[in-house]
């Protein structure tokens, strides 16, 4: 690898039989075809970038591949055979493994128990040799240039750390592809570029990655070459290397390249109209073990972003900041009035609106409507009499969905039968109708596809362009310099730097997060 | 913002490994088994098709449905309340030693011991943060000790107010059923209009995400036990009106189960999110008729158990089913 720069593709071996082929491969759920004669082909030691929209039909093609489905119609060819897979372990067994996001190994048992699991080495009494199993599991997991050790709970490491004992382990069941899907959306920097030297470590290897992402960036530098798929069917399959940003994009959206150009890497536009005394007032605010004298001022049609590494105390701020997170110090106003601390209710009456990065675990209630998903945090502000008024609900449902067009069956469809970019927009539109003052966004585009990722960042300036005061909190760096009208970089959970006007660029953003001074001619994006 | 070019985002992606018949079957299964066992019935069974029959399959299902309805709440917000045989006891214990002072008067204290009941168990699960399981259980097991120290042995219930509450009449439907009724109603309106009913439903799906939403949790949480509590008292009441007796070894002895058994069948998933009512009145009634189809064949109580445990297992197997099949 070191004498090939990274984002260059390397010429795959010509002629050489693809490890894993799909040939018109079709799967509908109900009236939804979410797969329309699919061709795809993937070669040994190569890492092979699968993109799309959310709903394009990546995660129901891996499905398929994986044996978690099974295609209505054409075949699935596995070095060079016709397989079939009834469920996931038979494609496990033939090969096949898959590193997920969320990961689904064993929290409580060591990581050399998990590198192993079903397959431990035995003693002759046919109890589990743990030190054969360590020393092996050790051996496999120091190759891949991880430090780490094997002994440990894996529930105790970093998010990162596991799905390199997830790789580890598809290397040790010597598997001849392994599917990561969104390997990289919970992942620090640095953590992204150890599980990036084992993707490359596997390729070496022969073995045939396929690789999803969100994180356009990723995909120059990690991949050999890419798929894109759209509304279900298979559109452009193609070298990375030669391939633009933006040509990539127009793909994906099935727009015409001039039109993106025009639109910008981001769904930003230019710099917001501010005015007046500031609308939110943060100073001193000190968590326990997470931040240290946080403060930070937000006027009226601003938009404040807040970068960070992982660990840097964003989230932490912001959560400090509506409520949700126990604080020892410090005085949050709105309007000039003092928010009562510790109290999401207070917070919200105040005006703050907090959209929590993980939309799971805090934000939507899946087995609710659309609706009801929208109405929650305004059910008092709409009931008479501890009645809810369903026709105001209605009214006002009706008027977001159409404000943010949420693609939904009917209001009363499930949220959780939504795609991530829906679901999102959904919660935007919960925090919307408590007519916040302070709007705190956590990752507001995390995760949802590129048309409604411009959507959301529309949205977050148009909302600023009607007064509303914004705190914006992305790891992604393009969001933050185009869409944020200052950035506040934390580190170690106080604010580092401000960068404001001609400061507030990729490069300088880079090096405030890196930690460095000035040292701007290290980084390089 | 270009109008028109953002048609190509999505339909919604199926989730993955739903399997409509699981879900079909959890929602709809009470009701054809119901319909079924109805049938077999009346082919098989004499005298089956007649007021009488009818009346009295109602009369007895009436104590299992009201403390169901409280427990499919309860069920809603990812909760469970072992406590409700116990209160039932209570509540009925109570009533011979205030009947003195008048029917209403008596009735009135039983009910509200039994929100009391409910208010300490909403306390330590919504305040304290006991874990729903544990903290009834400790209700259930003091509460039926409270229950015999009130009550002592089985008294006789001679109060006509109370007696005409048990067996009186009113164009032939008898004052309990009418009052089932009318608590169905009552919780179904809770659970479809009221601001509370909604609020429980989204802490049963998200407690988190509920939380952030600046949901009173706290207040929900309570306010759900002691509607339970408060239920199981109406029930124990009714119980002991009907047999004109309080007996508070006995009343409401393995009522949890059966009310557990009746919501669960009913499609209302363990894992809270939803309360299903219609479900869980075909529920209780399907447990009802179970019961009595043994009796009705000569087959001992003791196998009727048997059944209902087997059905339990068997809701809950369907029920896990579809959240594996979810994963």
């Amino acid at each position: 690898m070191t004498a090939t720069p990274a984002g260059t593709a390397r010429p795959s071996p010509a002629g050489t039989a693809p490890v894993l082929e799909t040939e018109g491969l079709s799967k509908s759920f109900g009236p939804v075809r979410a797969l329309r004669a699919v061709d795809f082909a993937l070669r040994p030691g190569e890492i092979h970038a699968l993109v799309g929209e959310n709903g394009a039909g990546k995660s129901t093609l891996i499905k398929l591949l994986t044996g978690v489905h099974r295609p209505d119609a054409g075949t699935i060819r596995f070095a060079g055979d016709e397989v079939a897979f009834y469920r996931p372990a038979d494609a496990q067994r033939a090969g096949i493994s898959t590193v997920y996001q969320e990961i689904n190994l064993v929290p409580l048992l060591s990581v050399a128990r998990n590198v192993f699991l079903g397959r431990e080495p035995r003693t002759r009494l046919g109890l589990i040799d743990t030190a054969a199993m360590n020393r092996a599991a050790a051996e496999l997991v120091g190759s891949l240039g991880v430090d780490v050790d094997v002994t440990a709970d894996l529930g105790r490491l970093g998010l990162g750390v596991q799905q390199m004992v997830a790789l580890a382990r598809a290397m040790s069941v010597e598997s001849r592809v392994v599917i990561m899907d969104e390997p990289t959306s919970s992942l620090e920097s640095r953590e992204v570029t150890t599980l990036f030297g084992v993707a490359r470590t596997l390729r070496e290897r022969g073995v045939g990655l396929v690789f999803v992402s969100h994180r356009l960036d990723e995909l120059w530098e990690l991949c050999d070459r890419v798929t894109v798929l759209r509304d279900g069917s298979h559109v452009h399959t193609g070298p990375m290397a030669g391939l633009d940003r933006v040509s990539l994009v127009a793909t994906m959206l099935g727009r015409e390249v001039t039109e993106v150009v025009r639109e910008g890497a981001t769904g930003f536009g230019d710099t917001h109209r501010q005015s007046g005394e500031p609308v939110l007032a943060v100073s001193g605010v000190d968590v326990r073990h997470r931040l240290r004298d946080v403060g930070l001022s937000v006027r009226p049609g601003e938009v404040v972003g807040l970068g960070g590494l992982l660990g840097s105390g964003r989230s932490e701020t912001v959560k400090a900041v509506y409520g949700a997170l126990p604080v020892r110090a410090g005085s949050v106003r709105v309007g000039g009035r003092v928010v009562r601390a510790n109290s999401v209710r207070h917070a919200l009456r105040a005006g703050i609106a907090l959209l929590s990065e993980d939309r799971k675990a805090e934000g939507i209630v899946p087995d609710l409507s659309v609706r009801d998903n929208i109405a929650l945090a305004v059910l008092p502000k709409f009931s008479r009499g501890g009645l809810v008024s369903e026709r105001r609900i209605d009214a006002l449902v009706d008027t977001f969905i159409d404000r943010l067009r949420i693609k939904a069956a009917s209001p009363a469809q499930k949220v959780r039968e939504l795609s991530g970019g829906n679901q999102q927009k959904v919660l935007m539109a919960r925090w919307l109708c408590t007519e916040p003052k302070v709007f705190l966004l956590d990752e507001p585009t995390r995760g949802i596809d590129v048309g409604a990722k411009a959507e959301v960042q529309a949205l977050i300036d148009d909302l600023a362009g009607h007064g509303l005061a914004v705190v914006l909190i992305s790891s992604e760096l393009d969001e933050l310099v185009e869409g944020a009208d200052r950035i506040l970089v934390l580190h170690d959970g106080s604010v580092a730097r401000e960068l404001t006007g001609e400061h507030k660029t990729t490069r300088e953003l880079l090096a405030a997060l890196a930690g460095g001074a000035e040292r701007t001619e290290q980084v390089d994006e | 913002m270009s109008e028109g070019t953002r048609d190509t985002a999505a339909p919604p992606e199926p989730r993955a490994g739903r399997r409509p018949d699981a879900d079909w079957i959890r929602r709809n299964g009470v009701y054809v088994a119901l319909a079924l066992l109805v049938l077999i019935n009346v082919v098989a069974t004499d005298n089956f098709v007649s007021e009488n029959t009818l009346r009295l399959q109602l009369i007895q299902v009436t104590p299992v449905l009201i403390v169901a309805l409280g427990m499919a709440l309860v069920i809603g917000t990812e909760g469970i309340d072992l406590s409700v045989g116990a209160v039932m006891a209570i509540a009925a214990a109570l009533v011979p030693l205030y009947i003195g002072y008048g029917t209403g008067f008596a009735l009135g204290i039983s009910v509200l011991a039994g929100a009391l009941c409910g208010l300490l168990a909403g306390v330590l699960v919504g305040k304290v943060g006991v874990q729903p399981i544990i903290a009834t259980l400790g209700i259930m097991v003091a509460g039926r000790g409270l229950a015999n120290l009130f009550g002592g042995e089985i008294k006789s219930i001679r109060d006509p107010g109370f007696v005409e509450l048990g067996s009186g009449t009113v164009f032939g439907i008898p004052y309990v059923v009418l009052i089932a009724a009318a608590v169905a109603a009552l919780v179904w309106f809770l659970v479809r209009r009221s601001t509370y009913g909604r609020q429980l439903v989204a802490i049963g799906g998200n407690k988190r995400a509920a939380e952030l939403a600046g949901l009173p949790v706290r207040r929900v949480l309570i306010t759900t036990y002691v509607v339970c509590g408060l239920l199981a008292a109406l029930a124990g009441v009714l119980l002991a009106a009907r047999s004109q007796a309080s007996d508070p070894t006995k009343i409401g002895l393995l009522v949890e189960l059966s009310a557990i058994t009746a919501v669960v069948i009913g499609g209302t998933p363990l894992s809270g999110g939803q309360v299903r009512i219609m479900g869980t009145i075909a529920g209780a009634l399907l447990m009802q008729l179970i019961t009595a189809t043994l009796i009705f064949h000569d087959i001992p109580d003791s196998t009727a158990q048997i059944a209902q445990a087997v059905i339990v297992v068997a809701a809950v197997y369907v029920q896990l089913g579809r959240r594996r099949a979810r994963r």
